[in-house]
């Protein structure tokens, strides 16, 4: 008896020391590509965050004698850009800039949109309408005309296309979090905490968000190598980043006179672009398929 | 049918009228007075005031959005504060450019994407699934600008085999001087579409498949062409929802394409708009674009409702 009594508690115990993000994680570990995507993406992040610490040439520096070096020139192992400036150390600087507004318009359009979601999701009624009938105006336009809408009419820079790329991303994520909620909100366990005396705030931080937030984050992840794509977009039509500034879209645009003298160089940014937003895609992908339990 | 058409035309009308809303707000949420940007820097201020009154910037505005509406229903929407021209004329010789565009790259993007799609959802885990698979997943991840500044490296710079820019001599023709120039444009902007029908058609086929009816068609003997079919008939309403909402995409977001080909169609003129700080080109262009994205959301809704009585139900 006693044996059988152990193993139980054993068993209990084992289970409660892996919560669910723990699972997650294993189930992540396991696949190969999302590791690998993971690997190069944290490569990236880290090589834009310690660029000033790898001893790398100055990303401003120009020289008029030796512009459009091509690929594998000595010294300058990928070129150099349009007004002589070292290629490897730009496109390195170039992710400070690139990753942050491809991130932050997100991370910025996740915290609003679900708030605002939740809370349409668990009032309901009038409040519901008002803010599910907001958001229903934005789909009236496509994504990135609206995008470039907002920006243009706000002018060039950073902050504003910052602004205009969270206004387009809040929309589907509290579309996401709206319906996630409403299923959430009828289940006996949020009953139960609201027959116990729990206030609304509390059932939505506690009960509600602890569940909805899985599929609202895997969904938000997806939206980053959209966000990468179009805020680098932006900066290529000239409406974020300005010169002399190192950052993909930016270079993109700026090297784009450059393709008939050194064609390979002048593409280089959008590479860095295109391997990013796809990283992002895979890991969100592999992310996906590691939190749906039920899959 | 009729009633459903009827439904979605009256739900359409608040949609139009936020639409406008969002154009008209698009000039006011601009930083100071959206005439700061004609005005030289040294003008008098009475100068400024006449100008403002003549521009109507004066009222208060709710009566300026009356005005505008107003004037819009009318077709008038405005003159271009750059060129002096009249809104409606610039936009309407531009928007023939950028839908040829869009048509022809959703065209390309449709039949490739269906196409892989199905191959992939009927050899679901085989290597074809994974080299379609693989190619949707780039197509997504793809800045089609730099992919379109990549075909221009190759087919142009170093094959020397199709143009570079713009859309070829005078209007559009169905010849092959027009037809060359569209080529690397309509490629490089049906890749995103390409890998989003793939994926979607994908899903679809691969649930379908594995349904029950699909086994009951095959053990009552029926001949896989005839099951194809039913899985064809099956995805249809969804694909063309996609589908349709791609197509307003590529409408909506031809900027960027038009920009590296100097492709004369709206985006191009959203491009010149925004730089010369021509707000009245910039909202018209935008209404125009936004009008023709809710039309083709209405379109779909009739279509998927054709063909899917279940919809018309709901």
């Amino acid at each position: 008896m006693s044996v059988i009594a152990d193993d139980t508690i054993r068993i209990v115990h084992v289970e409660k020391a892996r919560g669910y993000w723990a699972n997650v994680g294993r189930r992540l570990m396991r696949d190969k590509v999302a590791v690998a995507c993971a690997a190069i993406l944290i490569l990236i992040v880290l090589a834009a965050i310690l660029a000033p610490w790898l001893g790398l040439a100055d990303p401003y520096q120009g020289s008029m004698i030796r512009r459009l070096r091509p690929i594998g020139t000595p010294r300058y192992i990928l070129g150099t850009d349009e007004l002589g400036r070292d290629m490897f150390a730009r496109l390195i600087y170039g992710g400070r800039l690139s990753l942050f507004i491809g991130l932050a318009p997100v991370l910025l359009a996740f915290v609003i949109g679900t708030t605002l979601g939740v809370v349409a999701g668990y009032v309901g009624g009038l409040v519901n309408q008002a803010i599910m009938r907001t958001v229903d105006v934005f789909y009236a336009f496509p994504s990135v005309l609206l995008a470039i809408a907002i920006s243009g009419a706000l002018g060039a820079g950073i902050v504003n296309s910052l602004v205009s790329l969270t206004i387009v991303f809040i929309p589907p994520i509290v579309r996401v979090a709206e319906s996630v909620t409403t299923s959430v909100r009828t289940l006996d366990f949020v009953d139960a905490a609201r027959a116990s005396g729990a206030g609304a705030l509390t059932i939505m931080r506690v009960h509600v968000l602890g569940n909805v937030l899985g599929p609202i984050f895997v969904y938000s992840t997806s939206l980053i190598s959209v966000c990468m794509i179009l805020a680098a977009g932006l900066s290529f039509l000239g409406l974020g980043t300005k010169p002399p500034e190192p950052e993909w879209g930016l270079m993109l645009n700026t090297l784009r006179t450059a393709i008939y003298v050194n064609p390979w160089v002048a593409a280089l940014p959008g590479a860095m672009i295109f391997v990013v937003s796809i990283c992002f895609n895979l890991l969100s992908d592999g992310m996906r398929s590691a939190m749906d339990v039920r899959d | 049918m009729i009633f459903y058409v009827l439904k979605r035309l009256v739900l359409v009308i608040p949609v139009v009228l936020a639409v406008a809303v969002v154009c008209f707000l698009l000039v006011h949420i601009t930083p100071g007075d959206p005439l700061v940007a004609v005005l030289p820097p040294d003008a008098s201020a009475e100068l400024a005031a006449q100008l403002r009154k003549a521009y109507g910037f004066d009222r208060p505005l709710p009566v300026q959005f009356g005005l505008w509406v107003w004037k819009a229903l009318h077709g008038d929407l405005g003159t271009s504060i750059a060129t002096g021209r009249a809104v409606l004329d610039e936009v309407s010789r531009a928007v023939g450019n950028t839908v040829t565009l869009a048509i022809f790259a959703a065209m390309l993007g449709f039949v490739s994407g269906g196409t892989f799609g199905f191959l992939a959802g009927y050899f679901r885990d085989r290597w074809i699934d994974r080299a379609v698979t693989t190619i949707a997943i780039a197509g997504v991840s793809m800045p089609h600008y730099w992919l379109g500044m990549v075909l221009v490296i190759v087919f142009s710079v170093m094959l020397g085999w199709l143009p570079a820019v713009g859309a070829g001599p005078g209007g559009w023709a169905w010849d092959w001087a027009h037809f060359r120039h569209m080529i690397l444009p309509a490629v490089t902007m049906s890749v995103i579409p390409m890998g989003i029908v793939t994926r979607t058609v994908r899903a679809l086929v691969g649930d379908l498949l594995s349904q029950e009816f699909v086994l009951a068609l095959r053990a009552k003997g029926l001949s896989e062409q005839r099951i194809f079919v039913h899985v064809v008939k099956n995805t249809a309403p969804t694909a063309i929802a996609v589908m349709g909402l791609q197509l307003g995409y590529l409408l909506g977001g031809s900027i960027l394409i038009e920009t590296v080909f100097s492709w004369p169609g709206t985006g191009f003129l959203l491009n010149s708009a925004i730089f010369q700080r021509d707000l009245p080109l910039l909202q018209g262009t935008i209404l125009v674009l936004a009008l023709f994205f809710v039309v083709l959301n209405l379109l779909v809704d009739v279509v998927q409702a054709a063909i899917d009585p279940r919809i018309k139900r709901s």
